[in-house]
C-alpha cells in the first residue's frame, strides 16, 4: 500500500537546487582563478578589454555623483559595484542584440556607445531620456520596475516570429523580481519558448529592503521552475558573467529557449544619491563586499598574469581624460523648452493639446509684452 | 457594401487591416482558436499566418507590455482585453509605459497599438463585465481613445485606429455586438470626428457608444411631443471634436450629454466644462449630464434601473428646456 509518506519521498522535496546553486566563478575575490578558472581558462586580452570598460563607468559614477553634489545633476543612480555585471553581461552580447535596461545600466550603456552627455541628460532633469534606441540598440531606461520585461518579452516575440538568431536581453534587480511583470515576462517567455535572456543584477537591496524580505526561493530557483535556463554566478567576477553571458547567449541564439542569470553583486552607494545606506546596512557588511570589489579583483588578477604598472598607468590617465568629457558632458546638456514638449506627445496632431500649446504660446507673449 | 452585426463588422475591419498591412498582429486571451469570447476575431487565426493571431497567456498587463515590445520592433499589434473589468491589471504598461513613451522619448518611439475593450452594460453580466472606464484613458495624454457606436462606424474605425501611429483605446460597445446596419464601403468621417446623427434646434443630446441608440430613441420621442432633438455621437472620446460640439450646442442652446459611464468626473463633466466656456452666450441652459450613478456596478438584477435609459433621457430633456 502506498502511504503518504512515501509519495511525499518520491518527490525529491529536499534536492539541492531547491536552497539555490553553487555561483558560478573563474576568478576569486583575491584575483586568484578558481578551479573552474584554471581548469576552462581566461583570455588575458579580454579580462583587460572589460577592466578597462568598468574602470571607466567606475569613473563616470565619481564625476556624476559629485556634479549631483555640486547641484549640476538633481539625481545620480550609481552602477558602482555593479560594473562587473553589467560590463560582463553586454560583451557577451552582439552589438545587434537588444537589451531593455531597468535605470542603474550606466556601465552597460557605455558599452553600447552611449555618451556621458546622453546618460545624464535624465538626471539633470532636461529630458526623461537621453538617447535614441534604434541606434544603441539599448533601449531607454524604465524607472517603473520590471515594466521593461514585458517589453523585451514582445521584441522576441517578434524576432521568433521572423525565425531570425538575435538574443532579446533584459535588465532588472532583486527588488523588481517581486513585480508581477516580470513573472509575467518570465512565464510568457518561457511558454513561447522565446528568445529573451534575463539577466537579474542581484544587489542585496531594494533601496533598504533585503532580498530575504523580497524572496524565500532564490531567484535562480524560482526562474528555473518557470521553464527558463538557469544559471547563478558570481556577479562581481567579470569573466564569470562574461562566460556565463556567453554560454546562455549561445543556447538561445540556438533555439533554447529563454534564460534567467542570476548575478550576485553589491550596490556600493546608496539606491539614488538621495538615499542614505547606512540608515539600513552595517559597515561590516559593506566591508565584506568591498573585498570582494569586482575592479580590485581584476587588477589583481591582470597584475599576477604580468599586466604591468605602465597598463594601469596608461589606464588611469584615459580615466582622468574622460572625466574631463564628463564634466564638460554635463554642463553641454541643456533640455527643450516647454513649447517643444507639447509636439513629441502624439505623432499626429490632438486638438486639444494643439489649442493648450496655442494658449501657452499667447500666455508666454503676453508676459512679454508686459515688461 | 453590406449589412452587419457591429461584431461581425470589427471582425471584418481587423481581416482588411490584416490583408493591408502584415505587420499587424491580433492578441489577446482566447482570441485565436475559440475567436474571443464574443467571436469578434472569429477565424482569424485560421485564415493568417501562425503568429499574426496570438493566443496569449491570461495576463493583461503582459498582453500590453509585450505588444509594446512588438510595435518597438515595427509591428501594428491589436490587442483584446476580453471585458472592461479586466484591463486594470494592464493599467501601468497602458498609462505609464504605451501612452508615455513617446514624450519620455523625446518624440523618438511611437507606438501604433490598438487595445479593443468591450465595455459596459445591459448583458446581465457578473460583477467587473459591464463596466465603462473611458474616463481613466481620455485622462491620459499620449492614449486616443474612440468609441463605435454602428458597424459602419465599427468597421472603419478599427482600420482607421490600427493605421494611427499613436496608441488608442478602442471601446466596442458589447451589447451592441449583435446589432445589424448598414456598412459602407468608404468611410464618411475621420477617426476623430463626431457625427451629427440628426440635427435638433430645441436641445442637442451628445453621447457615445451604447447610449447613442438610447438617445437617438429619446429624441425620436421628444419629436413626438413637437421638439426638435438632436443627437452627435462622440465617436472620439479623446480628441474631442470640439469644434462639431460647440456649433451644434451654439445651435440648439441647450446640450444633455448621455453615456453609460457614473457623471462623476466623467468625459460628460469634460463636454459641459468646454462647452460652458466656449458658448456660454448661446446657452440657454446649464449643460445636463445622463449616466450612471457613482457606484461600482451593481447586479444584474438591476441594472435597467442604473443604466440611463429613454425616461432618464427624456426627464433631462424636458429639465433643460425648463430653464
Amino acid at each position: 500500500m502506498t502511504t503518504p509518506r512515501l509519495i511525499e519521498d518520491s518527490f525529491d522535496l529536499d534536492r539541492p537546487d531547491r536552497a539555490g546553486r553553487p555561483m558560478f566563478q573563474l576568478i576569486d575575490p583575491e584575483g586568484v582563478l578558481t578551479e573552474a578558472g584554471a581548469r576552462l581558462g581566461v583570455s588575458v586580452e579580454l579580462a583587460q578589454e572589460l577592466h578597462g570598460d568598468m574602470v571607466l563607468a567606475r569613473r563616470l559614477d565619481k564625476e556624476a555623483l559629485a556634479l549631483q553634489r555640486q547641484g549640476e545633476l538633481s539625481l545620480w543612480l550609481m552602477s558602482w559595484g555593479q560594473e562587473a555585471a553589467q560590463v560582463g553581461s553586454i560583451r557577451a552580447l552582439q552589438t545587434t542584440d537588444m537589451v531593455f535596461p531597468s535605470y542603474r545600466e550606466h556601465a552597460a550603456a557605455l558599452c553600447r556607445g552611449i555618451s556621458p552627455a546622453d546618460l545624464m541628460r535624465q538626471w539633470k532633469g532636461a529630458a526623461h531620456a537621453g538617447w535614441d534606441p534604434k541606434k544603441s540598440r539599448f533601449h531607454i531606461y524604465s524607472l517603473v520596475l520590471g515594466t521593461q520585461t514585458l517589453h523585451a518579452t514582445g521584441y522576441a516575440v517578434g524576432a521568433a516570429m521572423e525565425k531570425t538568431d538575435e538574443v532579446v536581453a533584459t535588465y532588472f534587480g532583486d527588488g523588481a523580481a517581486s513585480q508581477g511583470d516580470v513573472n509575467e515576462a518570465f512565464n510568457w517567455a518561457a511558454a513561447g519558448s522565446l528568445p529573451v535572456l534575463f539577466f537579474c543584477q542581484n544587489n542585496q537591496w531594494a533601496i533598504s529592503t533585503p532580498a530575504s524580505i523580497q524572496m524565500r526561493t532564490p531567484l535562480h530557483v524560482r526562474a528555473a521552475g518557470f521553464g527558463l535556463d538557469a544559471y547563478h554566478v558570481d556577479g562581481n567576477d567579470v569573466m564569470a558573467v562574461h562566460a556565463a553571458t556567453t554560454l546562455a547567449a549561445e543556447r538561445i541564439r540556438g533555439g533554447g529557449g529563454p534564460a534567467l542569470i542570476e548575478a550576485q553583486t553589491y550596490r556600493f552607494g546608496g539606491h539614488s544619491s538621495s538615499d542614505d545606506p547606512k540608515r539600513y546596512r552595517s559597515d561590516d557588511e559593506f566591508s565584506d563586499w568591498e573585498r570582494r570589489d569586482p575592479l580590485r579583483r581584476m587588477e589583481a588578477f591582470l597584475r599576477s598574469e604580468g599586466v604591468g604598472d605602465d597598463y594601469f598607468e596608461a589606464l588611469a590617465a584615459n580615466a582622468d581624460a574622460f572625466a574631463v568629457t564628463v564634466r564638460e558632458a554635463c554642463r553641454s546638456v541643456e533640455g527643450s523648452p516647454l513649447e517643444d514638449l507639447f509636439e513629441r506627445v502624439y505623432v499626429d496632431q490632438h486638438p486639444q493639446l494643439a489649442e493648450e500649446r496655442a494658449a501657452y504660446l499667447a500666455h508666454v507673449s503676453s508676459l512679454g509684452s508686459e515688461v | 457594401m453590406a449589412t452587419m452585426m457591429l461584431g461581425a463588422a470589427i471582425n471584418a475591419g481587423l481581416r482588411k487591416a490584416m490583408e493591408d498591412d502584415d505587420k499587424v498582429v491580433v492578441m489577446g486571451e482566447d482570441v485565436g482558436v475559440l475567436g474571443g469570447v464574443f467571436r469578434v476575431t472569429d477565424g482569424l487565426q485560421k485564415d493568417f499566418a501562425e503568429g499574426r493571431v496570438v493566443d496569449t497567456p491570461l495576463a493583461e498587463s503582459a498582453i500590453v507590455g509585450t505588444a509594446i515590445g512588438l510595435a518597438l520592433r515595427g509591428y501594428r499589434p491589436v490587442c483584446e482585453i476580453q471585458f472592461d473589468g479586466f484591463v486594470y491589471p494592464a493599467f501601468d504598461q497602458i498609462v505609464s509605459q504605451l501612452a508615455k513613451m513617446r514624450a519620455r522619448s523625446g518624440g523618438c518611439l511611437t507606438l501604433p497599438i490598438v487595445i479593443r475593450i468591450p465595455v459596459g452594460g445591459g448583458i446581465g453580466a457578473v460583477e467587473h463585465h459591464s463596466e465603462s472606464n473611458e474616463a481613466y484613458f481620455a485622462h491620459t495624454a499620449g492614449l486616443r481613445v474612440v468609441s463605435c457606436s454602428s458597424p459602419d462606424d465599427a468597421f472603419h474605425m478599427i482600420q482607421q485606429a490600427i493605421a494611427s501611429d499613436d496608441p488608442v483605446i478602442f471601446y466596442e460597445p458589447k451589447r451592441r455586438y449583435w446589432e445589424k446596419g448598414e456598412v459602407t464601403a468608404v468611410p464618411a468621417l475621420g477617426l476623430h470626428d463626431a457625427a451629427v446623427l440628426r440635427p435638433g434646434r430645441d436641445c442637442t443630446l451628445i453621447s457615445h457608444g451604447p447610449t447613442v441608440k438610447t438617445a437617438l430613441a429619446a429624441a425620436a420621442a421628444a419629436e413626438e411631443d413637437g421638439f426638435s432633438v438632436g443627437v452627435v455621437d462622440l465617436r472620439s472620446i479623446s480628441p474631442l471634436d470640439l469644434t462639431t460640439l460647440r456649433r451644434e450646442a451654439a445651435t440648439s442652446g441647450r446640450v444633455v450629454v448621455v453615456h453609460e459611464a457614473s457623471t462623476f468626473v466623467s468625459i460628460g463633466s469634460e463636454i459641459a466644462a468646454a462647452i460652458s466656456e466656449w458658448c456660454f452666450y448661446e446657452l440657454e441652459a446649464p449643460v445636463l449630464r445622463v449616466g450612471a450613478y457613482n457606484m461600482p456596478y451593481p447586479p444584474a438584477s438591476v441594472e435597467d434601473d442604473f443604466l440611463p435609459d429613454v425616461d432618464r433621457v427624456l426627464a433631462a430633456i424636458d429639465r433643460s428646456l425648463t430653464y
